[in-house]
């Protein structure tokens, strides 16, 4: 962003990754998959790169508003700087929180999820591939709280993936009924409370009895979380965990 | 006459119990701080309509929630009756309503129908109650109390139709054996009046006026009774849908007075500028009863304790000690516990306890996940993540109170700006080495 801002260019959005999609090594993948969609579109972006920053949300989840408003506040004025209106994020924790909780604090943009922007792009026929590409597979979605039942967001992610591949199935708590991985409100870094099972566990048994071999995902957190389900299952080899943006690039071979 | 005077005199005090009561409450909700204003009255008549008349939030359970609709529907139409009755008794009048009309005829009816379909539906629910074991009326929070309070309210709805029904069988059948024109349509009590087809018109004439008598008694002491309980639900449930908080979900409401804070240090003189006239906050976030938001202690008052919230939670699903159900009630156990200090000497008086810890345990608020299940599930909108989080709140900005992994978590944000411990500089190592193809 300050490359091209120095070069008096304005982009037409600001891609922000995120510090899963910056540091989380699996996330990384993510977050490259989603920009070489942006960059095989040919799609006028920039990134914040070392001057992005946490938006807070963590710290605001655990109780810390203190935090939380110094980090939002910050960020408000860089991108006030930057002169930017359009976000778009790969993180429905990052989404949420600039789409609805920024503008208390004089932040207002258009924020767009990445899920919705490539369920634009496909239905507008910029991004094209057989429902073939990927071999058939079967997909199950498991539905992240915050683009789920936090913004509404239930039916993009699902002509994505119908696009992907056809065979989409849905385990039995799905769409509004869907359980959470576990890892949100700060969950994430902390180790759970006392009880008799991990929560991704459960979750990760409801995606197993879609007998579904590709669990799709769209958010950083629930990646980890069903990865490692997965993983405590030991299914990693037979079933694999993708985000969204990497299914399309697959099914695109770019 | 003197029925009439009998009837004004139960009506008074109905009318005056209520008044205390409500007098009570409205004392404590002035206690609470605030919450949101109310606007957007055209959408929140429409999310009334949904939610609370369509019941649409309770099909989620798609069974038990249309017996439940069925209850509520007859209620709404029952009332009307009851309405009727309250002037009748007043007046000393019979069937006042009649002068509606064919519009009378169609409540009578549906009135008629809706007590028979609501014995079914409370018969089905306290078998549910009595027999079987129905994991959400279970838990810590379920005390003897919590599962007496359902019986005692359900045994009273089903006391109230049975009455209703026997009115109007007595009604039909005294008519019928005077000769006289019937007001009303009765498609099921005309049956059952043939059953007291051995009885003279005097008999008939007790037998009704007994069933009228005990039904409207029957109204005026639930009327006052509800308030104690956690039936309260009756009167809150509405109100309650009404003043939903209308944000999205996932979105937590800001905290003014940290803003206030945070641009002063950044910026003095705009902090002094907006700061002018407002009053410093006593406390951040909620650590006791006086504390939370008119909302949340509307949201408490007006829960019935089905547990649709828990069942959903993954928390609770996975044997964790947090139960969303437990934190509503145990804030309207605390106020009701508080609730007569704060009301004799106002918001200063302490009792040595707070909701905080003694009622509800550091445990529980850090087992949640703010996915929203519970917010998603419950029936009449009530908000329990926003509540945790302010706990929380409390917690982390007044204590210094967190588990230790989610300090290092705010170290790191605060030191590098991100949740884990890498440098900023970092930031772009993602970005390297992608193979980018132009269509």
């Amino acid at each position: 962003m300050a490359d091209l801002f120095s070069r008096g260019e304005q982009p037409e959005y600001l891609f922000w990754v995120g510090c899963a999609g910056a540091y989380d090594d699996r996330y990384k993948k993510v977050a490259a998959a989603f920009v070489k969609i942006l960059s095989y579109l040919e799609v006028n972006y920039a990134v914040l790169g070392k001057e992005e920053s946490c938006t807070g949300d963590p710290a605001r989840r655990a109780g810390n508003e203190m935090l939380y408003q110094m980090q939002a506040l910050q960020n408000i004025e860089l991108f006030k700087g930057y002169k930017i209106n359009k976000i778009i994020t790969i993180c429905p924790h990052c989404y949420n929180i600039f789409k609805n909780e920024y503008p208390d604090l004089g932040g207002r943009y258009q924020v767009i999820s990445y899920v919705d922007f490539l369920d634009g792009l496909i239905s507008s026929g910029k991004l094209v591939f057989s429902p073939e590409a990927l071999g058939g597979v079967t997909i199950t979605y498991h539905d992240p709280c915050y683009l789920g039942r936090g913004n509404d967001i239930y039916d993009s992610p699902r002509r994505v993936l119908q696009a992907v591949s056809g065979k989409l199935v849905e385990m039995h708590r799905n769409r509004s009924f869907a359980l959470c991985c576990g890892a949100g409100g700060g969950q994430m870094f902390k180790e759970a409370e006392k009880g008799d099972k991990e929560v991704f566990i459960e979750r990760t048994e409801d995606a197993l009895k879609t007998e579904a071999s590709v669990i799709a995902t769209a958010c950083p957190f629930c990646m980890t979380m069903m990865t490692d389900g997965l993983k405590y299952k030991s299914k990693e080899e037979d079933i694999k965990n993708y985000d969204i943006a990497e299914l399309i690039v697959q099914a695109m071979g770019i | 006459m003197l029925s009439q005077i009998i009837f004004a005199v139960a009506l008074l005090l109905t009318i005056w119990i209520f008044g205390y009561t409500s007098s009570r409450y409205i004392k404590l909700f002035r206690i609470t701080k605030p919450a949101f204003p109310v606007r957007d009255i055209r959408k929140r008549i429409l999310l009334t309509l949904r939610v609370a008349m369509g019941q649409s939030k309770m099909f989620r359970k798609p069974f038990t929630g249309f017996m439940h609709a069925l209850v509520f529907w007859g209620f709404l139409v029952i009332l009307i009756g009851s309405i009727e009755m309250v002037i009748d008794g007043l007046t000393g009048s019979e069937r006042s309503l009649k002068v509606l009309g064919g519009l009378y005829e169609l409540i009578i009816a549906l009135g008629d129908v809706f007590a028979l379909l609501v014995v079914i539906a409370i018969l089905i629910f306290l078998g549910r109650r009595l027999f079987l074991h129905v994991k959400r009326f279970e838990g810590i929070e379920m005390k003897y109390i919590s599962h007496l309070d359902a019986k005692v309210a359900l045994s009273i709805i089903l006391l109230l139709m049975l009455t209703l029904i026997g009115m109007n069988a007595g009604y039909v059948a005294l008519k019928v054996a005077g000769n006289e024109p019937i007001h009303g349509v009765f498609p099921i009590s005309k049956h059952l009046a043939g059953l007291l087809e051995g009885m003279n018109v005097v008999q008939l004439h007790l037998f009704h006026e007994i069933h009228w008598w005990a039904h409207i008694l029957l109204i005026f002491f639930f009327a006052n009774l509800l308030p104690y309980s956690k039936h309260f639900h009756v009167f809150m449930s509405l109100p309650n849908v009404f003043l939903s908080r209308l944000d999205p979900l996932a979105k937590l409401p800001n905290m003014d007075s940290i803003t206030r804070e945070v641009k002063l240090m950044m910026d003095p003189e705009t902090a002094f500028a907006s700061a002018e006239g407002e009053a410093a906050p006593e406390r951040f976030g909620v650590k006791d009863a006086e504390d939370v938001s008119w909302k949340n202690y509307l949201d408490s008052l007006a829960c019935t304790e089905c547990g649709r919230c828990t069942s959903v939670c993954p928390a609770a699903i996975t044997g964790k000690k947090l139960s969303p159900r437990k934190i509503v009630m145990d804030l309207r156990a605390r106020m009701r516990e508080k609730g007569k200090g704060l009301i004799s000497q106002g918001k200063d008086f302490i009792d040595q306890k707070a909701l905080l810890r003694d009622y509800i345990s550091e445990e529980e608020l850090w087992a949640c996940t703010t996915c929203n299940a519970c917010a998603k599930e419950c029936p009449i909108n009530i908000n329990q993540p926003t509540l945790i989080v302010d706990m929380r709140r409390y917690l982390v900005m007044e204590e210094g109170s967190a588990p230790g992994e989610l300090k290092a978590v705010f170290n790191n944000i605060e030191n590098n700006g991100a949740p884990w411990q890498y440098s900023s500089e970092d930031r772009l190592l993602w970005a390297k080495d992608i193979e980018i193809k132009k269509s």
